[in-house]
């Protein structure tokens, strides 16, 4: 692959659950950040909160409708035209395989008549990137918090592209834990943003949860048992406004203290002086600060995504799959998607 | 003019090249390979019209109704393809791409795709005096026993609904069909035909209005409806 290529900008589209996301980068590689063109983004969370849950035939025919429209958007943002394009990348797992699709479909369709290369992304790999799109991007070797919708792991990061998994939930994903606590206090779909603003309104100490799984060597993570205490705790209270927030907090404080004492545990095991943090849960402005006043205290560096690019975006597609692109990969005319992908299973990236 | 035309909303593929005055396609019946096979057939027939990419006029595309992931994978390759070369798209309905399958000239055609769950696509038409085809009723999904058909003397069946409901889409036709064929699907040299007519009757889109059809359009149930609300 000439790198000549690759002073072009790169579109990165993501489709891979219940948001569209596009974006424009030029490959910066000493500053990704300042190569990002432009970024548009185009969330369902209405479309679904109706069935309580992600519809995933819904979610699909979403994606088909909105997709152009935000590439559009994508490149008037940026003052370019399809023509302009070096490559087209796409978050081909793992996710919602009808989402997944519309996605690729139309990336691959894009790249083909282009005549640039396509490149496949793993979603995760994508959220583990994002960081790099700020000032001052960590390099690796670092270890790396991944907490979303569906996954909770700490990743050791040799090497872009050099993934070890230290640890993984063995059951809810820390999003998934703050969604369904939020279900159980009554709170609106999809609760996670929503239980830690009410958490805002609690006071510390009025409830306590135990730390899952952190009386034991290892870095899983378990985080139902959590929710089974928050049920109780509610069922047994007198249920006012105030108990609420007060169990909202508790809650909160109890994932986060557990995210806490195994970042430190796996920063110990692997020798790494960096943390990055990244995905939905990465938004939450107390894990944020708790994290940021450890690595103070024990001497390693945080790096967070701005809040945007916690959740799901087209920015980090574009930044991980220009990366890729610039290091000669590609794929070939084939539309592939893979609904359930190991991070482990990826190549280097150089 | 040069048109290229995708259909993947039933279990076969084909991709199809209008150039000048002829038109020719590739076709597999491959289910749950669509999606490898677009891309390459579309290279091969541009390979052998000798036809660059940047010479399409238009990109046509089956767009429904028929299976959801078939029909959105064409749909979105259509539009990718078309916006990256800034042409427009001339959607085509599925069924009446497969009533062009329909072998005589003397009967009403019934176009059926068999839509899972205990139900059909499906759609009538004949074959006007100029040969064009023309729709004798609108597509709609509904169970095989519901079907109500407009009048007709003699009629011919296309379609995989046939292979699933012969004996009571018999009885709904009241007279045995003069042809009938469960195993034919909607070919992409028939979207051709009918979106080369749309073309110049300037019946083209934007892309991003190209969308999917897919007549069955209640697909989950909300809190409410679950009575969980
Ligand atoms: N401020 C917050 N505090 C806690 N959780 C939050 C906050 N903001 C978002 N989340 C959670 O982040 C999750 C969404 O993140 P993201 O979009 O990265 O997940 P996903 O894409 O659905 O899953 P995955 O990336 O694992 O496939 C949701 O579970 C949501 O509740
Ligand atoms: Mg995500």
């Amino acid at each position: 692959m000439d790198n000549q290529q690759f002073s072009k900008p790169v579109l990165g589209i993501e489709t891979s659950c219940d948001e569209t996301g596009v974006a424009l980068l030029r490959w910066e590689p000493a500053a990704p950040g300042r190569g990002l063109l432009a970024h548009t983004l185009y969330s369902q969370i209405k479309l679904h909160a109706d069935y309580g849950g992600v519809v995933p035939e819904l979610a699909s025919r979403d994606h088909v409708r909105k997709l152009l429209p935000l590439v559009r958007e994508a490149l008037a943002e940026a003052g370019l035209t399809p023509a302009d394009l070096g490559g087209v990348a796409y978050t081909a797992g793992p996710g919602l395989v009808g989402a997944l699709l519309v996605g690729a479909a139309a990336a691959r369709a894009m790249a083909w008549a282009l005549g640039v290369p396509a490149i496949g992304v793993h979603h995760m790999e994508g959220h583990l990137l994002a960081p790099l799109l700020e000032d001052d991007p960590p390099a690796p070797p670092f270890v790396a918090l991944l907490v979303s919708g569906g996954h909770s792991m700490l990743v050791e990061v040799a090497a872009i592209g050099d993934y070890r998994i230290l640890g993984d939930t063995l059951d809810d994903a820390a999003g998934e834990a703050f969604d369904k606590t939020a279900k159980l206090l009554g709170l609106p779909y999809p609760g996670g943003p929503a239980l830690a603003a009410l958490a805002g309104q609690g006071r510390h100490g009025a409830f306590r949860f135990a730390r899952p799984m952190t009386d034991r060597p290892g870095l899983d993570f378990s985080f139902s048992g959590l929710k089974t205490q928050v049920l109780l705790a509610w069922q047994q209270s007198d249920r006012r406004e105030q108990t609420r927030a007060d169990i909202a907090l508790a809650f909160e404080e109890a994932v986060v203290d557990t995210l806490l004492i195994k970042c430190r545990r796996a920063l110990a095991t692997t020798g790494a002086r960096r943390l990055v943090i990244a995905g939905g849960v990465g938004a939450n402005r107390r894990l944020r600060e708790e994290l940021a006043k450890a690595g103070q205290q024990d001497g390693f560096s945080t790096y967070f995504p701005r809040l945007a690019f916690c959740t799901d975006n087209g920015a980090m597609i574009a930044l991980a799959g220009a990366i890729r692109l610039a290091a000669g990969q590609h794929q070939g005319e084939a539309v592939q998607v893979f609904p359930r992908w190991d991070l482990e299973t990826l190549p280097p990236a150089d | 003019m040069n048109l290229l035309a995708i259909e993947t909303s039933t279990e076969a593929c084909s991709v199809a090249l209008v150039h000048g005055e002829e038109v020719i396609a590739r076709s597999e019946l491959a289910p749950r390979r669509h999606a490898e096979l677009v891309l390459p057939m579309a290279d091969a027939l541009l390979a052998e019209a000798g036809v660059g990419r940047h010479a399409l006029d238009a990109i046509a595309v089956g767009r429904g109704p028929g299976a959801f992931t078939g029909v959105r994978l064409g749909v979105a390759l259509a539009q990718g393809m078309a916006l990256a070369l800034d042409v427009p798209v001339v959607p085509v309905s599925s069924l009446a791409a497969l009533a062009l399958e329909a072998p005589r000239e003397d009967a009403a055609i019934l176009a059926v795709i068999d839509a899972r769950m205990g139900e059909v696509y499906a759609a009538c038409y004949r074959r006007g005096d100029d040969g064009t085809l023309q729709p004798l009723d609108t597509e709609r999904v509904c169970a095989p026993e519901a079907l109500v058909l407009p009048a007709a003397e003699a009629w011919q069946v296309v379609g995989s609904g046939w292979a699933a409901y012969a004996e009571i889409l018999r009885e709904r036709l009241g007279v045995e069909p003069l042809a009938a064929d469960g195993a034919c699907y909607p070919q992409a040299r028939h979207v051709a035909e009918l979106a080369v007519r749309e073309f110049r009757a300037g019946r083209a889109l934007p892309p991003e209005q190209a969308l999917p059809v897919y007549l069955r359009d209640k697909v989950a149930l909300t809190l409410v409806e679950r009575g969980k609300a």
